[in-house]
């Protein structure tokens, strides 16, 4: 990857943080984990799926399935850039005119299936990569999970399945952020060592820097899929919960945020770099 | 008579969509490893892995129909049967073995006696309660095409001795009269699964003692047929319903819905497990212990039924 093409995804990773910055009123939305896993999404739409409104009907296309659905405005605003959402469905986010609301949903076009309840798309991914495989076929099906997800025992069971069904076509991906709800995961449910869990359920795991697109390059590099391992892959990607916005970065109380409009024009501009917004608006705490 | 897995097999060589699933619960299925191959996957002891890995399976076309213990594949998996395969409108159909009674010696652990009432209450979803491993048979082509999400009750006993099953449609029932040419019946017993078999000889019992009876074989507690109901509440002086399952949520709530619904009154014996599981032990001896034999059927409603009394 040039330097000139990771200037290019930097510039997407931007532009789908201020659509989530912009998400974070009127109602708000799920703020903190959706600017954690934005790299991750900007990355995988430009540089590995091959999926794509020319292509939503292909039976060999690749799929992304996100878990960890409350993320789902990082999807909405790549989608956006790539061109295949109108930005003006965004204005309808929470509107009984559109379905454009906390948790994805098949009526916006690429998302694959509805989620929101944790722990149920590995296994959905699971029956998909098993349809790929009885074609005979070697698309790509990713899932993107969060990791207090991981807590949720049906995670863990899908992949127990996938190794055994030799699923080397799907690819688990872990938007480590280090925090669930509203606690950090070390003092809740840690899950360190998180790497060797995952080996140990016969996966193929690479750890690497879930912001920074050349280390996600390489580290996908080495997993490929449908590589005749017969082993699922599995990408643990660290990453900063509320990424990008250092007012609400790493906050345990920054998960769900529903700003001022006022609040909203401070933080586009200290996305940018201008200046650190105060933040007055009551976080929410899910408990 | 071909039996459940010969009708499958037959169904799953005509139609590639179909996918045999299990959570490691072969009993039904035990030959089709070997005669479909790459189309029979058992996920192991999984059954939300197995539900939401067929929510998968049918997003790309494929019809999954999967095999678990009833209460295990409605109550373990059910946030995976409601979210997965109901939000998702998806055509799976899942085989709930040894439902109800069924389950005899095993204990409340296994005693599926709350399926239907949450089965039912997933929008979208059909009810199959098949009388008899004839019945199910009979049905198997028209509910695996449906592209309604399907719960089955599944029941291996044979036939129901001197009892011909009409043809299947979804969402009918099937009703006998002691004469068809009476419109009115002293009383209706409506009925669903194996229990059908008690019910059908209460019905002879009763005639014995003079009395006409209908017998609705309810078929599918949903979509209910709200024609028989409400002819049965309409032509019948006492209606009774039979199910070995919760009484609240089953056949006699879907009566008495549809009943209010309809503005129409009855007088109802239920005829179920009121606020408790039922005593473990083999199939004849929970039938006798609950009192769900034909006879005592046959003498409970003959108390009810004042002029017999």
């Amino acid at each position: 990857m040039t330097q000139e093409e990771i200037e290019q995804l930097e510039e997407m990773a931007l532009r789908v943080r201020e659509h989530i910055v912009r998400l974070s009123t009127d109602g708000g939305c799920f703020t903190g984990a959706s600017l954690s896993c934005a790299d991750l999404i900007v990355y995988l739409y430009n540089r590995v799926l091959n999926v794509g409104p020319h292509n939503f009907d292909a039976p060999d296309r690749d799929y992304l399935f996100l878990s960890k659905g409350h993320d789902v405005p990082a999807l909405y605003g790549t989608f956006v850039e790539l061109g295949w959402l109108a930005a003006e469905r965004l204005r309808h986010h929470l509107k009984t005119d559109d379905f454009i609301y906390w948790h994805p949903n098949r009526h916006i076009p690429g998302i694959e299936f509805h989620s929101g309840s944790l722990g149920h798309l590995p296994s959905v991914a699971v029956g998909v990569a098993m349809e790929c495989k009885l074609r005979g076929l070697n698309n790509r099906i990713v899932v993107i999970t969060g990791d207090g997800e991981l807590d949720e025992g049906t995670v863990w069971e899908a992949l127990l399945v996938a190794q055994a069904k030799k699923l080397d076509n799907l690819l688990f991906i872990v938007d480590r952020n280090h925090f669930q709800a509203n606690i950090r995961t070390e003092e809740l449910i840690p899950l360190e060592p998180l790497a060797p869990k995952f080996e140990a359920f016969g996966a193929r795991v690479r750890r690497v820097d879930g912001h920074d697109f050349a280390a996600l390059e390489a580290g996908l590099g080495e997993l490929s899929g449908s590589d005749g391992s017969g082993q699922p892959a599995v990408l643990i990607a660290d990453t900063v919960r509320g990424r990008g916005l250092p007012s609400i970065q790493e906050r345990a109380d920054r998960w769900f945020c529903n700003f001022t409009h006022e609040e909203v024009a401070e933080l586009l501009e200290e996305l940018h770099g201008q200046r650190q917004a105060t933040i007055a608006s009551e976080a929410l705490i899910v408990r | 008579m071909k039996n459940y897995e010969q009708t499958l097999l037959e169904l799953a060589q005509a139609d590639e969509r179909i996918i045999v699933m299990t959570a490691e619960n072969r009993a039904a299925i035990r030959n089709l490893p070997n005669l479909l191959p790459g189309r029979f996957i058992d996920t192991g002891i999984t059954e939300q892995t197995m539900v939401g890995a067929a929510a998968g399976l049918a997003l790309r076309g494929r019809v999954p129909v999967l095999h678990a213990l009833a209460t295990f594949l409605t109550l373990r998996a059910f946030e995976f049967v409601r979210t997965d395969v109901g939000i998702g409108g998806l055509p799976v159909k899942l085989v709930g073995g040894v439902p109800g009674f069924l389950s005899d010696g095993n204990g409340p652990t296994h005693q599926a006696i709350e399926d239907v009432s949450l089965m039912r209450g997933i929008p979208g979803f059909h009810v199959f309660c098949p009388a008899d491993e004839e019945e199910l048979v009979l049905a198997l082509p028209q509910i695996i095409n449906s592209p309604n999400p399907t719960y089955i009750r599944h029941n291996a006993l044979k036939t129901v001795a001197g009892y011909e099953h009409e043809p299947f449609e979804i969402g009918k029932a099937e009703v006998r009269r002691t004469s068809e040419s009476a419109t009115h019946q002293d009383v209706a017993i409506l009925v669903y699964g194996f229990l059908l078999r008690e019910a059908w000889e209460a019905k002879a019992r009763l005639e014995a003692e003079g009395l006409s009876v209908r017998l609705v074989n309810v078929r599918m507690p949903k979509p209910i047929d709200v024609d028989a109901v409400l002819s049965a509440a309409r032509e019948t002086s006492l209606l009774v319903t039979v199910e070995d399952h919760f009484l609240t949520g089953g056949l006699f709530s879907i009566v008495s819905e549809t009943l209010v619904r309809h503005g129409q009154t009855a007088d109802v014996l239920p005829i179920a497990l009121e606020e408790r599981w039922f005593k473990p032990a083999l199939l004849p001896d929970v039938l006798r212990y609950e009192g769900f034999t034909g006879e005592q059927i046959a003498a409970r409603i003959l108390e009810r039924l004042p002029v017999h009394a």
